[in-house]
């Protein structure tokens, strides 16, 4: 008998995945049709498939075409799943995994509300410069940034904001692209 | 110059253009104008069902017995909902089918309106793919592309939603043109050359080989099945299936080792456990067929051939995949077999086929039979031996019945057993007998029955009267929900929660009142009399036969065990099986 085998009693056999999780950008070009966005958040939580971020967006106009962005977290079984299962659905055109075809450029858009007076008001208005962050509404006691970049850098812009009197934020999620001549 | 008709009349033209005879369904206020136009035409038969749920299963049983699509009908909201469980069985089965719903007019979608509800919503994870059609001009285009989805590629249901305004609405009908160019869908066909070389290479390797067929070689059209005879007598090699796939390689040739999986032969789960070379074509490595992924097969190199990549390596890793139509593959294979070898490797794998006499010599499916009671395996047998020289199609419900006609109910062709795997449904083999029956009006068409199961859908006898359909449904009567009581016997030391049978309705006035006819029989030595009773009535018959209450269906691979740990029929005790730990994680 095989000596790792023990007796669940399940009705079903559950073996736990043990390899690593990784971080991966999915670029899915799918039909610009009423509910594809369903159909595609459909599929990953009918799967318990993870989206840790998700951006959609027509990209060409006269054939009708979106570019779906996803970032998801899963192990490397669960990562070709994924991919797979998407190009199951029908209006799915392709799926490239950006992420393990190179490094891909990453970009992700936040507007930023700060309110405040006083010191913190130039101090606000520095470390907006020094990230590159566009005033794109000020009033007497608040400004809203624009500031586009990688996550980690919306995230730290974020964190440096919250002892300046951040009110809210919001992002875009991330939208990825290739490097090089190839297009998808 | 493109003809100009009414939705409801396009809707008729584009069935009949795809070759549509029959289809099953239920009239309601939002697909009325599609009855109008059914009304006044007498190409397409409608079969009018009991519920809804029956029609899809009807649908599926006429989809898996003829290789055709299947074709639903219903109306909007509780008509929508009720195809949900038909819908849901198709696509965990692969069974093409078209399921057309009825819709609130446009302007009233979202609004709450009376029979609404949100069908493409609610359906598309449990179909292919679904479409709402709200414009008029899109119509016909829809539904010639929701068959080419349906049948091509990996088989499933696809759902058309139309509003009954579209219905109403003037358009144009655009006849049926190839779909091969389809912008997103590209189903591949071919079996990529080189691996299916490599794969041919493994087999003439192979010490130790076995074929685990599925319901792709069935769904892959009858060829497939005839390619994958060829091939196992080409290799030599035994063969075994699963319970999708019985019929694709005949149960009276002695390299089948019968259904593998849970409740397999010992010698089918013990050769896929100790073989060096699986070739499974067409299966999925469901967890039914697995036991314990991690104690799967451990020493073997496995070779996958799936039309479907999303079955690759999802449950099962293997070292050789290949994504295909089987008939195709299995054509290269035999074509490049014949181009390597003359002869069956009968010499070569003759240990191994020792190996699998010994196993096969254990008789894992004897059982004890008995003068005073009918045992359910031996109803099984007689009814197989009256029927031998018939043509003869079996539909199940779910549960040890199930079970037992798989094990005992031999299948020599494809396409001549009809049950729900995937999805389990109780409730499934009446109306998918009714569905059979009506593509093969001269066919002998069995439901194999328990009486729970039956219950579910029992309504749709009915239908079989109206249309006279003489379906013969062999309900094993144990009075129990049998699969149930046994897993509460190995699981939770036989406290019979809920699965004992009260009230159970008297099948012979049953049958009566519903226009049939009852036969009951309790007595071993008047079982075949009542057989032939049944089959000689020319209307469709309930048949209750009373079996022994409490007997197991065996053998077993228990939960969370490997395919070489199976309770054998000499088990006296099976709750004493798995130990107490084990019991508290169920």
């Amino acid at each position: 008998m095989n000596p790792h085998l023990r007796a669940s009693g399940s009705a079903y056999f559950l073996t736990t995945d043990t390899s690593k999780i990784e971080r991966h950008t999915l670029s899915v070009l799918v039909d610009n049709e009423p509910g594809i966005l369903a159909r595609i958040a459909g599929l990953f939580s009918a799967r318990g498939f993870n989206i840790d971020s998700l951006t959609v967006s027509e990209t060409e106009h006269e054939k009708g075409l979106s570019r779906i962005t996803v970032v998801t977290v899963a192990s490397p079984k669960v990562l070709s799943q994924i991919k797979l299962q998407l190009e199951r659905l029908i209006p799915v055109h392709k799926v490239h995994d950006l992420t393990a075809e190179g490094k891909a450029l990453e970009r992700e858009l936040a507007l930023v509300k700060v309110a405040g007076t006083g010191e913190n008001r130039v101090e606000t208005l520095r470390l907006a410069e020094a990230f590159r962050a566009q005033v794109v509404d000020a009033s007497t006691e608040s400004f809203v940034f624009e500031i586009t970049g990688k996550p980690g850098k919306i995230e730290q812009f974020i964190a440096l904001m919250v002892p300046l009197g951040l009110v809210e934020v919001v992002r875009t999620g991330l939208v990825a692209i290739s490097r090089g001549p190839e297009g998808m | 110059m493109a003809e100009k008709m009414t939705g409801a009349e396009i809707v008729i033209k584009a069935l009949r253009d795809q070759g549509v005879e029959h289809i099953f369904g239920y009239p309601g206020g939002a697909v009325l104008p599609i009855y109008d136009a059914i009304f006044q035409q007498d190409e397409l038969e409608h079969i009018l069902v009991r519920h809804e749920q029956g029609a899809t299963h009807m649908a599926e049983g006429y989809a898996r017995s003829t290789g055709k699509v299947g074709v639903v009908l219903v109306t909007s909201g509780p008509g929508a909902t009720n195809a949900v469980t038909g819908l849901t069985d198709a696509l965990l089965d692969s069974i093409p089918m078209v399921c057309l719903t009825g819709q609130v007019p446009t302007p009233l979608i979202g609004s709450d309106a009376f029979q609404e509800c949100d069908t493409v919503g609610i359906t598309r994870n449990c179909t292919k793919h679904n479409y709402l059609v709200k414009n008029i001009e899109d119509l016909a285009q829809t539904i010639h592309e929701a068959f080419y989805i349906a049948q091509s590629g990996r088989p499933g249901p696809v759902v058309i939603d139309i509003p009954k305004d579209v219905q109403f609405a003037l358009g144009t009908y655009y006849k049926p043109t190839s779909q091969t160019d389809h912008q997103s869908y590209r189903p591949q066909m071919e079996g990529d050359l080189e691996s299916i070389t490599e794969a041919v290479e493994l087999m003439l390797k192979a010490k130790r080989p076995v074929f685990y067929t599925g319901g792709g070689v069935i769904n892959a059209g009858p060829k497939a099945s005839e390619l994958l005879r060829e091939l196992v007598e080409l290799t030599g090699f035994p063969v075994t299936s699963t319970l999708m796939g019985l019929g694709a390689f005949p149960a009276t040739d002695e390299k089948w080792l019968g259904m593998l999986g849970m409740h397999g032969t010992y010698e089918a789960n013990l050769a896929m456990h100790d073989c060096d070379l699986m070739i499974n074509i067409g299966a999925r490595f469901d967890d039914r067929i697995t036991g314990r992924i991690d104690a799967f097969s451990p020493n073997s190199t496995k070779i996958h051939v799936d039309i479907d990549p999303s079955s690759i390596n999802k449950n099962v890793v293997v070292e050789l995949p290949i994504v295909g139509d089987c008939e195709q593959v299995l054509e290269e294979m035999v074509r490049i077999w014949r181009t390597k070898s003359n002869a069956p490797r009968s010499e070569e794998i003759a240990p191994w086929l020792r190996k699998i006499d010994e196993w096969k010599s254990v008789d894992c499916l004897r059982y004890e039979s008995s003068r005073e009671a009918i045992k359910p395996q031996f109803a099984i047998e007689r009814l197989a031996e009256a029927v031998k020289d018939r043509d003869v199609y079996i539909t199940t419900e779910v549960g040890q019945h199930q079970m037992w006609a798989a094990q005992y109910f031999p299948f020599n062709q494809p396409n001549r057993f009809m049950t729900s795997g995937g999805l389990g449904t109780m409730g499934y083999g009446l109306p998918a007998a009714v569905g059979v029956q009506v593509a093969h009006r001269d066919a002998l068409v069995i439901d194999i029955a328990g009486e729970a199961s039956v219950q579910m859908t029992m309504q749709e006898f009915s239908t079989a009267v109206q249309f006279r359909l003489p379906i013969k449904v062999f309900i094993l009567n144990n009075e129990y929900m049998g699969m149930v009581r046994q897993w509460q016997e190995l699981l939770h030391g036989s406290r019979y929660s809920q699965s004992y049978s009260e009230s159970i309705p008297d099948f012979v006035k049953l049958a009566e009142a519903l226009g049939g006819k009852g036969i009951r029989v309790d007595d071993p030595n008047k079982l075949d009399e009542a057989i032939a009773q049944m089959l000689d009535f020319e209307g469709p018959v309930l048949f209750d036969c009373r079996v022994t209450k409490q007997e197991n269906c065996l053998p077993m691979i228990p939960s969370g065990k490997a395919h070489n740990e199976m309770i054998l029929p000499d088990t006296a005790d099976i709750g004493n099986i798995i130990d107490e730990k084990g019991k508290s994680l169920v």
